[in-house]
């Protein structure tokens, strides 16, 4: 598949696709972003979860009297959790920053920093 | 939460900060459980008594032990380990323990048992004071947990002597 039927393809399925999603042709991994709001979504998912999943697993070891019970609850509850907040799944990218196209930054160039010089006051 | 490696990262070593959270409260719920056990230790025979080349006296008998130490057994069990000792006075040593035999209890099922058996391991004497000599025989324990505290604790057994004379 060329990559423009890629790029068209996968903005079809709903992930934003942006001109930094540049790949070449034989990348075999698709390289997605998590915007701001997704990064904190995810922390948080996966503290709460990894908390619940905690709790279950000692109460269902507690109640059945098995220590593996809990211990595979457990695990269970974590390989769960990093496949929700691990990889970049596209609703963690619903808030995505649209930089700006270069073609347009180039109309705005950037200001002028002027350099003053500073003294730095000694305190006695 | 940065990056894929990043946010591996923090899950798992969150996880594991927590899987020892548990791990201690596994071990606390252990002071929970109230143990009831009960043993009963006879000596059937002594087999001999005799007084080796070095002068020490040495013992060999047979005994059964009968216990039943189910209630020791809780979720956070691994295996219980016990021994019995025989626990005597002589004039150079306030309290002697001899260790005559020892077994790995390794669940609930098999915590209830009896065994009839000549000692596992030699009873002797430092120097020759066993003639007549009053002893307790004492089963001990060790509750050995999946993770967190180890529990150990005995029951007494008194009134067992020695013969006055070597056979």
């Amino acid at each position: 598949m060329s990559y423009f039927t890629q790029n068209s393809l996968l903005s079809f399925l709903g992930y934003p696709v942006s001109l930094q999603t540049f790949l070449p042709l034989s990348a075999p991994s698709l390289h997605f972003t998590m915007d701001w709001q997704g990064q904190k979504l995810a922390e948080q998912i996966m503290q709460i979860m990894l908390l619940v999943f905690a709790v279950t697993a000692f109460v269902a070891g507690y109640v059945l009297g098995s220590f593996q019970m809990m211990v595979l609850v457990y695990a269970g509850g974590v390989t769960l959790t990093g496949l929700i907040t691990i990889p970049n799944w596209p609703f963690f990218n619903r808030h995505p920053l649209n930089w700006l196209d270069p073609s347009e930054a180039e109309k705005h160039p950037k200001p002028q920093v002027t350099v003053s010089s500073k003294k730095k006051g000694f305190k006695r | 939460m940065h990056s894929f490696g990043y946010r591996l990262n923090g899950l798992l070593t969150f996880a594991v900060t927590i899987l020892a959270l548990m791990c201690a409260i596994t071990s606390l719920s252990d002071n929970f459980n109230t143990p009831s056990p009960s043993a009963e230790i006879k000596i059937m025979n002594i087999n001999w008594f005799q007084k080796q080349p070095q002068g020490h006296d040495e013992v060999s008998l047979t005994m059964n032990v009968s216990a039943d130490l189910q209630s020791l057994f809780t979720w956070n069990t691994k295996q219980v380990f016990i021994f019995v000792a025989a626990e005597y006075e002589t004039r150079k040593n306030s309290l002697n323990q001899v260790s005559l035999w020892d077994a790995i209890i390794p669940a609930k099922e098999h915590a209830k048992f009896w065994i009839h058996t000549s000692n596992k391991y030699r009873f002797v004497d430092q120097g020759n004071n066993l003639r007549g000599k009053k002893f307790n025989l004492t089963l001990h324990w060790h509750v050995m947990p999946k993770t967190g505290k180890m529990f150990a604790d005995k029951i007494v057994l008194t009134g067992y002597s020695l013969p006055e004379e070597y056979r």
